[in-house]
Protein backbone atom coordinates (compact mmCIF):
# COMPACT_ATOMS: atom_id res chain seq x y z
CA UNK A 1 0.00 0.00 0.00
CA UNK A 2 2.75 2.39 0.87
CA UNK A 3 4.55 1.81 -2.11
CA UNK A 4 1.59 1.58 -4.35
CA UNK A 5 0.87 5.14 -3.22
CA UNK A 6 4.47 6.55 -3.31
CA UNK A 7 4.77 5.06 -7.06
CA UNK A 8 1.63 6.42 -7.75
CA UNK A 9 2.65 9.84 -6.38
CA UNK A 10 5.53 9.81 -8.57
CA UNK A 11 4.08 9.03 -11.82
CA UNK A 12 1.89 11.69 -11.30
CA UNK A 13 4.85 14.25 -10.63
CA UNK A 14 6.69 12.68 -13.83
CA UNK A 15 3.54 13.77 -15.58
CA UNK A 16 4.01 17.32 -14.40
CA UNK A 17 7.14 18.13 -13.82
CA UNK A 18 7.27 21.95 -13.76
CA UNK A 19 5.29 21.66 -10.69
CA UNK A 20 7.37 20.01 -9.11
CA UNK A 21 10.66 21.87 -10.44
CA UNK A 22 9.18 25.54 -8.93
CA UNK A 23 10.23 25.02 -5.72
CA UNK A 24 14.40 24.33 -7.01
CA UNK A 25 13.88 26.93 -8.63
CA UNK A 26 12.34 29.35 -6.00
CA UNK A 27 15.75 27.68 -3.57
CA UNK A 28 17.80 28.66 -6.18
CA UNK A 29 16.37 32.27 -7.04
CA UNK A 30 16.20 33.14 -3.06
CA UNK A 31 19.53 31.82 -2.15
CA UNK A 32 20.61 33.88 -5.15
CA UNK A 33 18.95 37.52 -3.90
CA UNK A 34 21.20 37.23 -0.49
CA UNK A 35 24.38 37.62 -1.79
CA UNK A 36 23.11 40.22 -4.07
CA UNK A 37 21.37 42.01 -1.24
CA UNK A 38 23.74 41.83 1.54
CA UNK A 39 27.21 42.10 0.15
CA UNK A 40 29.43 39.60 -1.83
CA UNK A 41 31.91 39.47 -0.09
CA UNK A 42 33.16 35.81 0.37
CA UNK A 43 33.85 35.93 4.14
CA UNK A 44 30.85 37.40 5.13
CA UNK A 45 29.06 35.00 2.76
CA UNK A 46 30.47 31.77 4.43
CA UNK A 47 29.58 33.31 7.62
CA UNK A 48 26.02 33.84 6.57
CA UNK A 49 25.76 30.65 4.22
CA UNK A 50 23.95 28.09 6.89
CA UNK A 51 21.27 30.74 7.26
CA UNK A 52 21.04 31.89 3.40
CA UNK A 53 20.81 27.88 3.13
CA UNK A 54 18.30 26.60 5.53
CA UNK A 55 15.68 29.28 5.45
CA UNK A 56 15.71 29.15 1.78
CA UNK A 57 15.29 25.32 1.86
CA UNK A 58 12.60 25.92 4.72
CA UNK A 59 10.72 28.36 2.33
CA UNK A 60 11.25 25.81 -0.56
CA UNK A 61 9.31 23.22 1.19
CA UNK A 62 6.51 25.64 2.72
CA UNK A 63 5.83 26.48 -0.62
CA UNK A 64 5.55 22.96 -1.70
CA UNK A 65 3.15 21.56 1.48
CA UNK A 66 0.20 23.47 0.28
CA UNK A 67 -0.78 21.30 -2.25
CA UNK A 68 0.51 18.31 -0.63
CA UNK A 69 -3.09 17.06 -0.27
CA UNK A 70 -5.01 19.92 -1.87
CA UNK A 71 -5.75 17.90 -4.89
CA UNK A 72 -6.56 14.76 -3.42
CA UNK A 73 -8.58 15.81 -1.11
CA UNK A 74 -10.84 18.31 -3.81
CA UNK A 75 -11.30 15.46 -6.56
CA UNK A 76 -12.30 13.04 -3.74
CA UNK A 77 -9.29 10.76 -3.88
CA UNK A 78 -8.74 11.40 -0.65
CA UNK A 79 -11.81 9.72 0.12
CA UNK A 80 -11.44 6.75 -1.68
CA UNK A 81 -8.36 6.55 -0.23
CA UNK A 82 -9.74 6.27 3.13
CA UNK A 83 -11.83 3.24 2.17
CA UNK A 84 -9.43 1.02 0.85
CA UNK A 85 -6.10 1.79 2.72
CA UNK A 86 -6.09 -0.02 5.93
CA UNK A 87 -5.52 3.77 8.16
CA UNK A 88 -5.03 6.96 7.10
CA UNK A 89 -1.15 6.65 8.84
CA UNK A 90 -0.39 4.71 5.74
CA UNK A 91 -1.72 7.11 3.24
CA UNK A 92 -0.32 10.18 5.62
CA UNK A 93 3.35 8.87 5.61
CA UNK A 94 3.17 7.91 1.93
CA UNK A 95 2.21 11.27 0.98
CA UNK A 96 5.17 12.66 3.01
CA UNK A 97 7.70 10.53 1.61
CA UNK A 98 6.82 11.27 -1.93
CA UNK A 99 7.13 15.35 -0.81
CA UNK A 100 10.56 14.98 0.16
CA UNK A 101 11.30 12.71 -2.55
CA UNK A 102 10.43 15.40 -4.85
CA UNK A 103 11.71 18.54 -2.50
CA UNK A 104 14.28 17.56 0.34
CA UNK A 105 16.19 15.07 -1.86
CA UNK A 106 16.70 17.84 -4.83
CA UNK A 107 17.37 20.54 -2.69
CA UNK A 108 20.23 18.45 -0.98
CA UNK A 109 21.41 18.05 -4.05
CA UNK A 110 21.22 21.49 -5.52
CA UNK A 111 22.53 22.56 -2.34
CA UNK A 112 25.62 21.88 -3.26
CA UNK A 113 26.47 24.23 -5.81
CA UNK A 114 24.73 26.68 -4.21
CA UNK A 115 27.20 26.10 -1.01
CA UNK A 116 29.58 26.39 -3.49
CA UNK A 117 28.71 29.82 -4.79
CA UNK A 118 28.50 31.15 -1.42
CA UNK A 119 32.14 29.99 -0.56
CA UNK A 120 31.88 26.97 2.00
CA UNK A 121 35.02 24.96 1.80
CA UNK A 122 34.56 21.42 0.33
CA UNK A 123 35.25 19.83 3.67
CA UNK A 124 31.96 21.38 4.89
CA UNK A 125 30.49 19.52 2.43
CA UNK A 126 29.75 16.85 5.08
CA UNK A 127 28.18 18.63 7.37
CA UNK A 128 25.57 20.34 5.22
CA UNK A 129 24.75 17.11 3.54
CA UNK A 130 23.93 15.34 6.86
CA UNK A 131 22.00 18.14 8.21
CA UNK A 132 19.82 18.62 4.93
CA UNK A 133 19.06 15.06 4.63
CA UNK A 134 18.09 14.57 8.22
CA UNK A 135 16.57 18.07 8.46
CA UNK A 136 14.71 18.34 5.28
CA UNK A 137 12.82 15.04 6.08
CA UNK A 138 11.34 16.77 9.36
CA UNK A 139 10.23 19.35 7.25
CA UNK A 140 8.01 17.43 5.18
CA UNK A 141 6.67 15.57 8.29
CA UNK A 142 5.89 18.45 10.32
CA UNK A 143 4.67 20.63 7.51
CA UNK A 144 2.49 17.64 6.26
CA UNK A 145 0.36 18.54 9.73
CA UNK A 146 -0.18 21.78 8.87
CA UNK A 147 -1.08 21.27 5.25
CA UNK A 148 -3.52 18.17 6.51
CA UNK A 149 -5.33 20.81 8.61
CA UNK A 150 -5.81 23.75 6.38
CA UNK A 151 -6.58 21.38 3.65
CA UNK A 152 -10.27 22.43 3.17
CA UNK A 153 -9.30 26.06 2.81
CA UNK A 154 -9.07 27.79 -0.48
CA UNK A 155 -6.57 30.49 0.42
CA UNK A 156 -4.49 28.66 2.95
CA UNK A 157 -0.98 29.55 1.97
CA UNK A 158 -0.39 32.19 4.38
CA UNK A 159 -2.13 30.00 7.03
CA UNK A 160 0.11 27.21 6.20
CA UNK A 161 3.13 29.47 6.74
CA UNK A 162 1.72 31.12 10.08
CA UNK A 163 1.01 27.72 11.90
CA UNK A 164 4.05 25.78 10.16
CA UNK A 165 7.00 28.26 10.74
CA UNK A 166 7.05 28.31 14.47
CA UNK A 167 7.47 24.68 14.22
CA UNK A 168 10.26 24.83 12.23
CA UNK A 169 12.53 26.59 14.49
CA UNK A 170 14.21 23.92 16.48
CA UNK A 171 15.07 22.30 12.48
CA UNK A 172 16.26 25.62 11.44
CA UNK A 173 18.17 26.64 14.57
CA UNK A 174 19.52 22.46 14.77
CA UNK A 175 20.22 22.53 11.31
CA UNK A 176 21.83 26.15 10.43
CA UNK A 177 24.26 25.31 13.44
CA UNK A 178 25.16 22.08 12.15
CA UNK A 179 27.19 24.13 9.34
CA UNK A 180 28.43 26.38 11.13
CA UNK A 181 29.45 24.28 14.35
CA UNK A 182 31.87 22.85 11.51
CA UNK A 183 32.93 26.15 9.71
CA UNK A 184 33.93 27.18 12.92
CA UNK A 185 35.91 24.07 13.12
CA UNK A 186 33.78 22.79 15.70
CA UNK A 187 32.57 19.21 15.80
CA UNK A 188 29.30 18.95 14.33
CA UNK A 189 27.82 15.37 16.17
CA UNK A 190 26.12 17.15 18.97
CA UNK A 191 23.91 18.68 16.42
CA UNK A 192 23.21 16.05 14.02
CA UNK A 193 22.14 13.99 16.87
CA UNK A 194 19.89 16.62 17.89
CA UNK A 195 18.60 16.31 14.40
CA UNK A 196 18.53 12.60 14.30
CA UNK A 197 16.16 12.87 17.58
CA UNK A 198 13.94 15.33 16.15
CA UNK A 199 13.65 13.21 12.82
CA UNK A 200 12.76 9.91 14.75
CA UNK A 201 10.30 11.58 16.84
CA UNK A 202 9.02 13.50 13.53
CA UNK A 203 8.25 9.97 12.07
CA UNK A 204 6.66 8.19 14.69
CA UNK A 205 4.27 11.23 15.27
CA UNK A 206 4.21 13.20 12.69
CA UNK A 207 1.62 10.81 10.11
CA UNK A 208 0.13 10.36 13.32
CA UNK A 209 -1.19 13.99 13.41
CA UNK A 210 -1.95 14.26 10.03
CA UNK A 211 -3.88 11.29 9.72
CA UNK A 212 -5.88 12.68 12.48
CA UNK A 213 -6.11 16.27 10.40
CA UNK A 214 -7.15 14.49 7.48
CA UNK A 215 -9.81 12.55 9.21
CA UNK A 216 -11.14 15.88 10.85
CA UNK A 217 -11.25 17.77 7.36
CA UNK A 218 -12.77 14.60 5.58
CA UNK A 219 -15.84 14.22 7.50
CA UNK B 1 -33.84 31.36 36.83
CA UNK B 2 -35.18 27.57 36.89
CA UNK B 3 -33.50 25.53 39.58
CA UNK B 4 -32.43 23.32 36.65
CA UNK B 5 -29.29 25.87 36.09
CA UNK B 6 -28.35 25.99 39.94
CA UNK B 7 -24.96 26.25 40.90
CA UNK B 8 -23.02 23.37 42.47
CA UNK B 9 -23.54 23.16 46.13
CA UNK B 10 -27.36 24.40 45.95
CA UNK B 11 -28.87 21.55 43.78
CA UNK B 12 -30.80 19.48 46.61
CA UNK B 13 -31.94 16.63 43.94
CA UNK B 14 -28.44 15.33 42.99
CA UNK B 15 -26.63 16.05 46.03
CA UNK B 16 -26.86 12.51 46.73
CA UNK B 17 -25.28 11.13 43.68
CA UNK B 18 -23.06 13.95 43.78
CA UNK B 19 -21.17 12.46 46.89
CA UNK B 20 -21.70 8.55 45.54
CA UNK B 21 -20.33 9.34 41.90
CA UNK B 22 -18.85 11.38 38.91
CA UNK B 23 -21.96 12.60 38.36
CA UNK B 24 -20.69 16.31 39.55
CA UNK B 25 -17.85 15.83 36.93
CA UNK B 26 -19.71 15.09 33.96
CA UNK B 27 -22.47 17.63 34.82
CA UNK B 28 -19.24 20.07 33.90
CA UNK B 29 -19.94 18.71 29.88
CA UNK B 30 -23.44 20.56 29.65
CA UNK B 31 -22.99 24.02 28.02
CA UNK B 32 -26.30 24.94 29.76
CA UNK B 33 -24.77 24.15 33.20
CA UNK B 34 -21.28 24.86 32.85
CA UNK B 35 -22.48 28.73 31.83
CA UNK B 36 -24.34 28.70 35.12
CA UNK B 37 -21.07 27.29 36.85
CA UNK B 38 -19.37 30.32 35.17
CA UNK B 39 -21.82 33.19 35.65
CA UNK B 40 -21.23 31.97 39.51
CA UNK B 41 -17.28 32.00 39.97
CA UNK B 42 -15.97 33.93 36.70
CA UNK B 43 -17.09 37.47 38.99
CA UNK B 44 -16.70 35.52 42.34
CA UNK B 45 -12.70 34.95 41.33
CA UNK B 46 -12.33 38.15 39.76
CA UNK B 47 -13.06 39.97 42.90
CA UNK B 48 -10.47 37.31 44.75
CA UNK B 49 -8.13 38.20 41.89
CA UNK B 50 -8.47 41.83 42.75
CA UNK B 51 -7.75 41.49 46.30
CA UNK B 52 -4.85 39.12 45.91
CA UNK B 53 -2.83 40.58 43.35
CA UNK B 54 -3.76 43.76 45.62
CA UNK B 55 -1.84 42.05 48.47
CA UNK B 56 0.88 40.17 46.53
CA UNK B 57 1.96 43.58 44.41
CA UNK B 58 1.74 45.70 47.91
CA UNK B 59 3.86 43.08 49.32
CA UNK B 60 6.11 42.91 46.42
CA UNK B 61 7.01 46.51 46.26
CA UNK B 62 7.01 47.99 49.89
CA UNK B 63 7.41 44.87 51.97
CA UNK B 64 10.02 42.59 50.13
CA UNK B 65 13.78 43.96 50.49
CA UNK B 66 15.75 45.36 47.60
CA UNK B 67 17.75 42.89 45.62
CA UNK B 68 21.62 42.90 46.63
CA UNK B 69 22.86 43.30 42.61
CA UNK B 70 20.10 44.70 40.91
CA UNK B 71 18.28 46.76 43.39
CA UNK B 72 14.38 47.63 43.27
CA UNK B 73 14.56 46.83 39.81
CA UNK B 74 13.98 43.41 40.26
CA UNK B 75 11.13 44.28 41.51
CA UNK B 76 8.46 43.49 37.68
CA UNK B 77 9.77 39.72 38.78
CA UNK B 78 6.25 40.05 40.65
CA UNK B 79 4.98 40.68 37.33
CA UNK B 80 6.91 38.67 34.89
CA UNK B 81 7.24 35.39 36.60
CA UNK B 82 3.40 35.10 37.01
CA UNK B 83 2.76 35.99 33.78
CA UNK B 84 5.75 33.43 32.17
CA UNK B 85 4.45 30.67 34.38
CA UNK B 86 0.46 31.51 33.19
CA UNK B 87 2.14 31.90 29.62
CA UNK B 88 2.99 28.04 30.13
CA UNK B 89 0.25 26.28 32.44
CA UNK B 90 -2.82 28.32 30.01
CA UNK B 91 -1.00 26.31 27.08
CA UNK B 92 -0.97 23.27 28.73
CA UNK B 93 -4.54 23.71 29.69
CA UNK B 94 -5.65 24.86 26.39
CA UNK B 95 -4.08 21.21 24.61
CA UNK B 96 -5.47 19.36 27.80
CA UNK B 97 -8.72 20.53 26.81
CA UNK B 98 -8.53 20.28 23.80
CA UNK B 99 -7.25 16.63 23.78
CA UNK B 100 -10.76 15.46 26.28
CA UNK B 101 -12.98 17.51 23.16
CA UNK B 102 -10.98 15.18 20.22
CA UNK B 103 -11.73 12.22 22.32
CA UNK B 104 -15.23 12.46 24.09
CA UNK B 105 -16.48 15.11 21.83
CA UNK B 106 -17.01 17.29 24.61
CA UNK B 107 -18.43 20.75 23.03
CA UNK B 108 -17.69 22.61 26.53
CA UNK B 109 -14.01 21.24 26.36
CA UNK B 110 -13.53 22.92 22.71
CA UNK B 111 -15.21 26.32 24.38
CA UNK B 112 -12.76 26.23 26.53
CA UNK B 113 -9.35 25.62 24.62
CA UNK B 114 -10.82 27.99 22.25
CA UNK B 115 -11.28 30.78 25.38
CA UNK B 116 -7.90 29.81 26.63
CA UNK B 117 -5.76 30.87 23.51
CA UNK B 118 -5.72 34.68 23.59
CA UNK B 119 -5.67 34.68 27.04
CA UNK B 120 -2.05 33.25 26.87
CA UNK B 121 -1.27 35.00 24.09
CA UNK B 122 -1.05 38.08 26.44
CA UNK B 123 0.22 36.23 28.98
CA UNK B 124 3.26 35.54 26.87
CA UNK B 125 3.24 39.12 25.25
CA UNK B 126 3.48 40.46 28.85
CA UNK B 127 6.41 38.10 30.13
CA UNK B 128 8.41 38.86 26.78
CA UNK B 129 7.85 42.87 27.45
CA UNK B 130 8.24 42.79 31.23
CA UNK B 131 11.40 40.70 30.63
CA UNK B 132 13.02 42.74 27.75
CA UNK B 133 11.97 46.15 30.21
CA UNK B 134 14.03 44.56 32.93
CA UNK B 135 16.47 43.41 30.72
CA UNK B 136 17.66 46.80 30.19
CA UNK B 137 18.58 47.99 33.21
CA UNK B 138 20.28 44.46 34.14
CA UNK B 139 21.35 42.49 30.46
CA UNK B 140 21.89 45.56 29.35
CA UNK B 141 19.84 44.65 26.20
CA UNK B 142 15.87 44.73 25.80
CA UNK B 143 16.58 41.56 23.61
CA UNK B 144 19.07 38.67 23.27
CA UNK B 145 18.40 35.62 21.25
CA UNK B 146 19.39 33.06 24.34
CA UNK B 147 17.29 29.41 24.15
CA UNK B 148 14.40 31.36 27.03
CA UNK B 149 13.59 33.87 25.42
CA UNK B 150 13.25 32.61 21.67
CA UNK B 151 11.23 29.63 22.79
CA UNK B 152 9.15 31.96 24.94
CA UNK B 153 8.48 33.58 21.31
CA UNK B 154 7.89 30.67 19.74
CA UNK B 155 5.34 29.85 22.42
CA UNK B 156 3.67 33.40 21.49
CA UNK B 157 3.27 32.77 17.62
CA UNK B 158 1.76 28.96 18.05
CA UNK B 159 -0.56 30.81 20.33
CA UNK B 160 -1.47 33.08 16.87
CA UNK B 161 -1.05 30.49 15.05
CA UNK B 162 -3.53 28.58 16.99
CA UNK B 163 -6.29 31.57 16.95
CA UNK B 164 -5.43 32.35 13.28
CA UNK B 165 -6.78 28.70 12.34
CA UNK B 166 -9.48 28.31 14.29
CA UNK B 167 -10.58 31.91 12.74
CA UNK B 168 -10.30 30.43 9.49
CA UNK B 169 -11.95 27.50 8.90
CA UNK B 170 -15.91 28.83 8.83
CA UNK B 171 -17.01 25.11 10.23
CA UNK B 172 -16.91 25.59 14.15
CA UNK B 173 -17.18 21.89 14.69
CA UNK B 174 -14.45 21.26 12.42
CA UNK B 175 -12.42 24.41 13.62
CA UNK B 176 -12.37 23.69 17.13
CA UNK B 177 -10.66 19.82 15.74
CA UNK B 178 -8.12 21.05 13.69
CA UNK B 179 -7.02 24.20 16.06
CA UNK B 180 -7.01 20.84 18.60
CA UNK B 181 -4.67 19.03 17.19
CA UNK B 182 -2.15 22.21 16.19
CA UNK B 183 -2.39 22.70 20.06
CA UNK B 184 -1.09 19.17 20.72
CA UNK B 185 1.28 19.25 18.10
CA UNK B 186 2.97 22.31 19.82
CA UNK B 187 2.75 20.75 23.36
CA UNK B 188 6.19 19.48 22.54
CA UNK B 189 7.08 23.28 22.89
CA UNK B 190 6.06 23.56 26.67
CA UNK B 191 9.15 21.26 28.29
CA UNK B 192 11.84 22.83 25.73
CA UNK B 193 10.79 26.45 27.03
CA UNK B 194 10.89 24.95 30.84
CA UNK B 195 14.01 23.24 30.57
CA UNK B 196 15.70 25.85 27.93
CA UNK B 197 17.74 27.66 31.23
CA UNK B 198 18.95 24.29 32.17
CA UNK B 199 19.81 22.69 28.62
CA UNK B 200 21.50 25.83 27.34
CA UNK B 201 23.94 28.32 28.75
CA UNK B 202 21.89 30.99 28.19
CA UNK B 203 21.74 34.47 29.67
CA UNK B 204 18.62 34.14 31.01
CA UNK B 205 18.62 32.98 34.50
CA UNK B 206 18.17 29.31 35.91
CA UNK B 207 15.01 28.06 37.93
CA UNK B 208 15.23 29.97 41.73
CA UNK B 209 12.30 28.41 42.83
CA UNK B 210 11.60 24.55 41.56
CA UNK B 211 14.85 23.22 42.55
CA UNK B 212 15.79 19.58 44.18
CA UNK B 213 17.39 21.71 47.12
CA UNK B 214 14.55 24.17 47.57
CA UNK B 215 14.25 27.38 46.64
CA UNK B 216 17.09 29.30 46.57
CA UNK B 217 15.67 33.03 46.35
CA UNK B 218 15.07 34.44 50.00
CA UNK B 219 11.38 33.47 51.84
CA UNK B 220 10.92 37.56 52.22
CA UNK B 221 11.02 37.34 48.18
CA UNK B 222 9.28 34.15 47.46
CA UNK B 223 6.33 34.52 49.90
CA UNK B 224 4.83 37.94 47.74
CA UNK B 225 5.65 36.34 44.47
CA UNK B 226 3.59 33.57 45.49
CA UNK B 227 0.82 35.71 46.19
CA UNK B 228 1.39 37.46 42.96
CA UNK B 229 1.32 34.22 41.19
CA UNK B 230 -1.87 33.12 43.32
CA UNK B 231 -3.55 36.34 42.43
CA UNK B 232 -2.96 35.85 38.49
CA UNK B 233 -4.41 32.72 38.85
CA UNK B 234 -7.37 34.09 39.88
CA UNK B 235 -7.09 36.25 37.51
CA UNK B 236 -6.74 34.08 34.66
CA UNK B 237 -9.67 31.88 36.26
CA UNK B 238 -11.65 34.70 35.96
CA UNK B 239 -11.34 36.03 32.82
CA UNK B 240 -11.01 32.19 31.22
CA UNK B 241 -14.85 31.90 32.53
CA UNK B 242 -16.34 34.75 31.56
CA UNK B 243 -14.66 34.18 27.51
CA UNK B 244 -16.27 30.88 27.75
CA UNK B 245 -19.49 32.37 28.68
CA UNK B 246 -19.19 34.31 25.52
CA UNK B 247 -18.19 31.50 23.62
CA UNK B 248 -21.04 28.72 25.19
CA UNK B 249 -23.55 31.62 24.49
CA UNK B 250 -22.43 31.91 20.54
CA UNK B 251 -21.70 28.12 20.16
CA UNK B 252 -25.48 27.94 21.62
CA UNK B 253 -27.54 30.49 20.20
CA UNK B 254 -30.00 28.15 18.52
CA UNK B 255 -30.71 26.60 22.00
CA UNK B 256 -33.94 27.14 24.46
CA UNK B 257 -31.60 27.66 27.66
CA UNK B 258 -29.82 30.53 25.83
CA UNK B 259 -32.99 31.88 24.34
CA UNK B 260 -34.38 31.93 27.83
CA UNK B 261 -31.35 34.35 28.94
CA UNK B 262 -31.24 36.76 26.30
CA UNK B 263 -35.01 37.03 26.19
CA UNK B 264 -34.58 37.37 30.32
Amino acid sequence: MLITIIKRDLKCVSHNLSDAVQPIGFFIIAATLFPLAVAPDPKLLQNIAPGIIWVSALLATLLALDALFKEDFVDGTMDQMTIVADSLYVVAFARIVSHWLVSGLPLTVICLIIAMMLHIPVHSMDALITSLLLGTPILSMVGSIGAALTVGQRYSGMLLTLITLPLYIPVLIFGASCISADLAGLGWAAEAYFLSAMLVLSITLAPFATAAALRINLN
Amino acid sequence: MTSQYAPPGNHPSSRKQTRRSWVWFHRFGSPSYFYQFASVWGPRSGWGAVLVMAIGFYMGLFVAPPDYQMGDSYRIIYIHVPAAWMSLSVYVLMAATAAVGLVWKIKVSFCISRACAPIGAAFAFCALVTGSLWGRPTWGTYWIWDARLTSELILLFLYFGYMALDKAIPDRRIASQAAGVLSLVGLINIPIIHYSVEWWNTLHQGSTIFRMDGPSIDSRMLVPLLVAVAGTNLYFISVLLNRVRCELLHSERRTQWVREIVNG
